[in-house]
């Protein structure tokens, strides 16, 4: 426990308000998300944890009427400077959906799509082994290493997410956000893709949005509770689900409220 | 009570089935009609009747040059010759009627390629006119009064007199596919038009389809939402419903008179086809776009991938086939309309081939429409024949479209 208090906040937040045209969506978040840790985002539905989610990488940004006040700094950047690109930002946030979207290319090149695009990899061989790499580190190789010239909209539905896990890593992002990952999975493979955020853990900073409380507790070493727009309590998971401060919090994760 | 309702809707359903199966049969005849009127009636146009004429060259001087020799006469002299009892002036000139004044040409350019035969006695085949030429194909009822025909007693005669002789053949109408309009019926072709048509068209493809994907590419994606966006996208919409006369209007007003455009040729009708396509590709590719799965766009958003590069890596080969079809069916559309060609001009009667987006030039529905107004009954066959072609390429542009549409196809 001790080690992972020490480590250092990679993310801040203060003061984040969003508003969609005139309604406001998030109020007041001022939220710490710690390097190599997984933090998971609870709340019910509509309390505004994906909007929070979508601000890190600036996705929000291509919604018209999505307007972002206040702080996000990453490595002590404020992604919101007028002078940031955010391409380039994105090219170092992952992004994992709700639900498994792979490009209708192959396998390979779905996975190859980031590193080509930013014009990392040079040589094929390069290419080859960072494909071979990214999808052993999303624990798909064995599964896919004989086709991998076959489209992967014709794999599983928990393979297309390991896929687009696989692609998310490919470009050697430092953080990588995933908004409800495995709410599209059958039970087996969201155990897979959960035993595959813990292995990730140790080389990304991950945020995860969940609706399952189990699975915030299962994977996650710190946890922050949204309710209507506001982050009403954030703290090591197991403080959060054993004795959280905040009733609302308690009345959540023990399943009488959401 | 509740089985009583259960019949009902079965009921209900087979009567909607039936419904349907009748809608498709009645389209299915009517089709069928169509296409076999019209072949049945352009049946006359293929074939032409020819007679095998023997022509003396032998007294023509090798000195002459040879496109100065009068070939009219010396085929004129030919058939006369076959005839040795009229002598009379006008019969002379009626009888020459029944061969197509074509002839003289023709000879002269066989001799041309073959310089060889300047000084020989050979056969050489000549078109009849239209009128001998549908005696013999039996559309001349011998059997009514002398002056409600196109062709007299004396006429009939001559023309029955050859054919006995063994002199007449009928041979498929090589005029037809490869000469241009004609006021001869049996010269005339639709070659030109098809021409022209494919000259007009390609023109139209040029700049409708590159404007048109890009002008939706960034109304869709890039164009900022506002009400001058809102205004043009109004605005695109209603052109799609503008009449194709107007267009023609436009362009003779605009290209012609403004810009002192040369009138009737592929060029300005090409602009005008872009003009009138340009809504339909617009409003096709934009629907296309929208169609492919917002998700694809987020992801590849996500990966760090530009706004131009979202588009063109991945919503615009989505939507591919989309735009092809959108597109083919605007092309398909321009080929064969005919109005706003007949206000710029493209309703002259031409008989060159057109070599250049420059060259006087019709088009295809326009030779249609100038054969339909003809009086010569020959000419009733060409129409059908024209459409038939029509129709024909009309149907290979379509396939064009389905099979792009299959090469391009993404499966999600």
């Amino acid at each position: 426990m001790n080690d992972q208090l020490n480590n250092k906040s990679l993310i801040q937040c203060s003061n984040v308000n969003v508003f969609y045209a005139d309604q406001q969506a998030l109020f007041d978040i001022n939220l710490d998300i710690r390097e190599n840790e997984v933090t998971s985002l609870i709340g019910p539905s509509g309390c505004g944890k994906s909007t929070f989610l979508r601000c890190i990488n600036r996705m929000n940004d291509v919604i018209d009427i999505c307007k972002v006040e206040g702080s996000i700094s990453i490595d002590n950047q404020n992604i919101y400077d007028p002078e940031v690109d955010v391409v380039e930002l994105r090219s170092r946030i992952g992004m994992v959906f709700q639900k498994p979207n792979p490009f209708p290319k192959s396998v390979y090149d779905n996975v190859a799509y980031g590193p080509k695009l930013h014009g990392r990899i040079l040589h094929q061989e390069d290419l080859d082994r960072k494909v071979q790499e990214s999808l052993e580190r999303a624990g798909l190789w064995s599964e896919v290493k004989d086709r991998l010239h076959e489209p992967g909209t014709s794999l599983s539905g928990g393979q297309q997410q390991r896929l687009c896990i696989a692609r998310a890593i490919a470009i050697d992002p430092s953080v990588i956000l995933m908004d409800e990952p495995c709410s599209a999975l059958d039970p087996i493979a969201t155990a897979k893709i959960e035993e595959l955020i813990d292995e990730l853990k140790s080389k990304y900073t991950i945020t995860i949005v969940t609706h399952s409380m189990q699975q915030a507790a299962r994977v996650s070493q710190r946890t922050a509770f949204f309710h209507l727009g506001k982050l009403i309590e954030v703290g090591d998971t197991e403080k959060i689900f054993r004795s959280p401060e905040h009733e609302q919090t308690e009345a959540y994760v023990t399943g009488r409220y959401g | 009570m509740s089985s009583n309702n259960f019949k009902k809707r079965h009921r209900a359903e087979k009567r909607f089935k039936a419904y349907g199966l009748i809608s498709l049969v009645t389209a299915a005849i009517m089709l069928i009609v169509i296409i076999g009127s019209m072949i049945y009636k352009s049946i006359p146009a293929f074939t032409n009747y020819t007679l095998d004429l023997e022509v003396n060259m032998v007294s023509q001087s090798l000195d002459t040059d040879i496109e100065e020799i009068n070939y009219r006469g010396i085929v004129r002299d030919s058939f006369f010759s076959l005839f040795p009892e009229v002598q009379d002036r006008s019969e002379k000139r009626k009888l020459s009627k029944l061969i197509s004044s074509s002839a003289g040409y023709s000879l002269r350019d066989f001799i041309i390629e073959n310089p060889t035969y300047g000084n020989k006695k050979f056969y050489f085949s000549v078109l009849f006119t239209d009128d001998s030429d549908l005696f013999y194909k039996g559309y001349v009822d011998v059997y009514l009064p002398e002056d409600e025909r196109r062709l007299d007693n004396q006429e009939i005669f001559w023309l029955t007199k050859l054919q006995s002789r063994g002199r007449v053949e009928s041979k498929i109408s090589r005029n037809l596919f490869l000469n241009g309009d004609s006021r001869e019926p049996e010269v005339a072709g639709f070659y030109g038009a098809t021409i022209g048509s494919l000259i007009t068209i390609f023109v139209t493809l040029v700049l409708s389809f590159p404007i048109g994907v890009i002008t939706a590419i960034y109304l869709e994606n890039f164009a900022i939402k506002n009400r001058i966006t809102d205004f043009i996208e109004v605005n695109i919409n209603n052109l799609a419903a503008v009449p194709s006369i107007i267009f023609g209007l436009l362009g003779l007003a605009v290209f012609i008179n403004f810009f002192g455009m040369p009138r009737s040729v592929p060029l300005v009708g090409g602009l005008v086809l872009s003009l009138m396509t340009l809504p339909t590709i617009i409003i096709t590719t934009r629907s296309s776009l929208q169609s492919v799965p917002p998700s694809i766009r987020e992801a590849a958003l996500a990966m760090g991938a530009s706004e131009m590069q979202v588009v063109f890596q991945h919503l615009l080969p989505a939507a591919l086939p989309g735009i092809f079809t959108g597109a083919i069916i605007g092309l398909a559309r321009a080929f064969g309309e005919s109005a706003p060609l007949l206000l710029i001009g493209m309703v002259a009667f031409i008989v060159d081939i057109p070599a250049s987006i420059n060259d006087p030039a019709t088009a295809l529905p326009v030779q249609i429409y100038l054969w339909a107004d003809s009086p010569e009954r020959a000419f009733v066959a060409k129409t059908s024949a024209a459409t038939l072609i029509l129709i024909g390429l009309l149907i290979v542009i379509n396939l064009v479209a389905v099979i792009l549409r299959k090469r391009y196809e993404v499966k999600w």
